[in-house]
């Protein structure tokens, strides 16, 4: 009773709510997921797997997994190399901006803003249109320089989808560094400034190590975004050309909504996806481990 | 500061009002009414209808509702596909009644994941007249009724009679061999630059569904069964890799297939709507969808049968077609509405005149195609009747646009589609029809044989396939 009078019980209400949603719409599917991985269901008839692994099997033995797995990784890698640099550099050029800094940002923002089945739609019926007449291939003729394939060609699909999805992630990053930069001391760069500093060397020794703190977390943000690349696949190729931009989001997708045995192997989908998971979470307990001592001043 | 006790009650409303929140959420099926009537959901509009056809659906529903005044009915934009039924079978958002292709029905019926209609379907006039290789789709291993087939399609070439008329290509004279499609649509590249003179779809099963369709018109199989039931998939066959070599042909030689290489059905219904393909395979009733969907001009449409090998013993065309089916979680009273509904609107049709021309007129009055090319579900000589009921009413022009396919696909020899892990069998072969278009000199041979063994995998999975010794 005296822990009633404390307020603990309408604490334990307050916090019901929370619990409730959090319980219902995150914790258990993560719990039914794991159980579905073990089942074979079509939503009629539910047995359990016999071997209790054999969704595991299944999805290792699929040839596609390894696939997925090789061009969600060149994805990623794309990803860091173009897009990671992109939104820090065009941030810290921004932040060295006098005037007009807010249209700047407002124009690096708007991708954002853009519904991304809008933005994929624009890019690839406009931009990605590999006849002449698509927009970047005229730009491209204007210097004498053929049409290119874009999305058409299992080489160049991949890299094609990593300079949209830049594109449309960029603005958000941006915005993320521009305000950590307004956190910088201005004292730094004129201590800088009279230590003889150019604009490369404060950016070096000043800007960069203040904002390592933020740096580390959207490197491990990104890689676990683009672990997950879904979107651009399934809108651009749906995985092709000749399975070029088949990702393992993707693959979790066409076994659940794209199997012959009434539409879902949702066993194998749930499998799949447990495995990603995982995979993510030990990669990031392992990033966090290893930068701990590389965020603190 | 609040009270420990207000603060109670204040928790415990907002709990509450999150429950009633959260129980708000229901299904799209219908159910019993207030008024004691039978509600039911049908899907009989693709998804992006026009004004019009809808008018021409909901004429149709007020004469059901006359006739059956204890059922109301509520019309769906739905289309089946693999990717969203099982999700929705799940989540109670399916319809009351919907289509399901002939390609999965069988699957979904022996699952449990249709409604036995048997005790309905027996009892309509026509119960015992179907085709019998036509409504064995509609049945599970048990030989249980769980639908009617309707729209039964054959795999035909549809074409763009403008386009034929700008390249100095007689429009009532179609190609009726491979090699005459690959002499047209290379005049019609040159003489239309940026149009594909010839295309075929590539991406979400389809790739894998035309290519079966080409080699069938070669005289190979995908699939074949033996006399003890086994089942082995055979996609590394000689038809298939002509049909494919034509393809590669056709992109890299003749320069005649376009631009774009990852089209799905309605990919390429669009781009044919919209000018940039002239002539690509198809069921042979698409001119529908082509309509409603793409504002195709029934006047400047043409299709015809898909080039068969005549020197070929096996060659055929390839057919399909839609069950009409009911939701496995109806009510037996729904079950029943719904089952009214198919006699009415898919069979009634067929057999009957007075309803022949009642549906014929609706579609008429709202400019919706009447005449589209199919296939017969009981014999030819009751389809021909049925046809011969509608010829008045038919879209202006039509049926001479689509003489080339109607005189001609009486002659062939129609082959249902591989009955095996069917979308499976087409997802893998989609990569395949990819790697021609995509790749110069890709290996054929290395990418069919492993379809073969990922698919054969699945097969021998099967319990069926698995018992055969």
């Amino acid at each position: 009773m005296t822990w009633v009078r404390r307020g603990g019980l309408a604490n334990l209400l307050f916090l019901l709510p929370l619990l409730l949603i959090f319980g219902i719409f995150s914790w258990w599917p993560i719990i039914d997921s794991f159980v579905i991985s073990l089942q074979h269901t079509n939503f009629v008839v539910t047995t359990w797997a016999n071997p209790f692994w054999s969704n595991f099997t299944f999805v290792f033995n699929d040839p596609t997994f390894a696939i997925a797995v090789r061009n969600t990784a060149y994805f990623a890698g794309l990803a860091l190399v173009l897009g990671y640099p992109v939104p820090l550099v065009l941030a810290v050029i921004m932040s060295e901006v006098k005037r007009a800094k807010g249209l700047f940002s407002v124009l690096a923002y708007l991708p954002v803003v853009i519904p991304p089945v809008v933005s994929v739609l624009l890019w690839k019926s406009s931009f990605y249109d590999a006849s002449a007449t698509g927009v970047f291939n005229t730009i491209l003729g204007w210097f004498h320089i053929p049409p290119q394939p874009w999305i058409q060609d299992p080489l160049t699909a991949m890299p094609s989808l990593v300079l949209e999805a830049t594109w449309a992630a960029a603005g958000g990053t941006i915005i993320i560094y521009l305000a950590a930069l307004t956190n910088v001391a201005p004292e730094l760069y004129d201590a800088a400034e009279v230590d003889g500093a150019g604009i490369w060397k404060k950016i070096w020794h000043v800007t960069l190590p203040q904002l390592r703190g933020i740096l580390l977390i959207t490197f491990i943000l990104q890689i676990i975004g683009t672990a997950q690349v879904f979107l651009e696949p399934y809108l651009f190729t749906k995985g092709g050309p000749v399975q070029a931009t088949e990702t393992v989001l993707l693959l979790v997708y066409q076994y659940a909504f794209q199997s012959s045995d009434g539409g879902s192997n949702l066993g194998a989908a749930t499998a799949l996806s447990l495995m990603l998971a995982a995979c993510l979470a030990i990669l990031s307990a392992i990033y966090f481990r290893a930068t701990r001592g590389w965020s603190q001043n | 500061m609040k009270s420990p006790r207000k603060a109670v009650w204040l928790a415990v409303a907002g709990v509450a009002a999150a429950t009633v929140a959260l129980s708000g959420c229901s299904g799209s099926s219908g159910g019993t009414g207030a008024n004691g009537k039978t509600e039911i959901v049908v899907a009989s509009l693709q998804p992006g209808a026009s004004a019009a056809s809808l008018a021409a659906f909901n004429t149709q529903v007020k004469t059901f509702e006359k006739q059956n005044p204890n059922i109301t009915v509520k019309g769906e934009e739905y289309n089946w596909t693999g990717t969203t039924f099982a999700a929705e079978l799940a989540g109670g958002t399916l319809p009351d009644e919907f289509g399901v292709p002939f390609t999965d029905s069988k699957t979904l019926a022996n699952n449990g994941q249709l409604a036995d209609l048997t005790q309905y379907i027996t009892k309509f006039s026509y119960g015992s007249k179907f085709n019998k290789n036509v409504i064995d789709v509609a049945k599970d291993s048990k030989g249980h009724l769980y639908g009617i087939p309707f729209s039964p399609y054959a795999m035909a070439i549809s074409y763009n009679r403008a386009d034929f008329t700008k390249a100095g290509l007689d429009p009532n004279k179609p190609p009726t061999t491979w090699d005459e499609v690959e002499t047209d649509a290379i005049a019609i590249s040159k003489a239309l630059p940026g149009v594909a003179g010839y295309m075929q779809m590539t991406s979400a099963n389809t790739g894998g569904w035309e290519l079966t369709s080409a080699t069938y018109s070669r005289g190979g199989r995908m699939e074949s069964t033996a006399s003890n039931g086994k089942v082995t998939v055979n996609s590394d066959n000689d038809q298939t890799k002509a049909a494919l070599a034509y393809l590669a042909k056709l992109r890299w030689t003749d320069n005649a297939a376009g631009s774009n290489f990852l089209l799905d059905w309605n990919g390429i219904n669009a781009a044919f709507g919209s000018g940039k393909v002239a002539m690509y395979m198809s069921g042979s009733d698409v001119i529908t969808s082509l309509v409603q969907n793409d504002k195709v001009d029934p006047t400047n449409y043409g299709v015809t049968v898909i080039p068969v090998d005549t020197t070929a013993a096996n060659a055929g065309v390839l057919s399909g077609g839609t069950v009409a089916v009911a939701n496995v979680k109806d009510t037996p009273a729904q079950q029943a509405a719904v089952a009214k509904w198919i006699d009415f609107y898919y069979g009634q049709p067929q057999v009957n005149q007075a309803a022949a021309v009642t549906q014929a007129k609706a579609l008429q009055a709202s400019n919706q195609i009447v005449g589209a090319p199919s296939l017969p579900i009981f014999d030819k000589a009751t389809y021909d009747l049925s046809q011969s009921w509608i010829k008045p009413y038919a879209t202006s022009g039509l049926l001479a646009n689509v003489a080339p396919f109607t005189s001609n696909i009486f002659s062939e020899n129609i082959v249902p589609e591989p009955n095996k892990h069917t979308q499976d069998l087409y997802a893998a072969l989609d990569p395949v029809v990819q790697a021609v278009l995509t790749q110069k000199n890709p290996n054929v041979d290395a990418l069919l044989k492993a379809v073969d063994v990922k698919i054969q995998a699945l097969i021998d999975a099967d319990p069926d396939q698995a018992a055969i010794k």
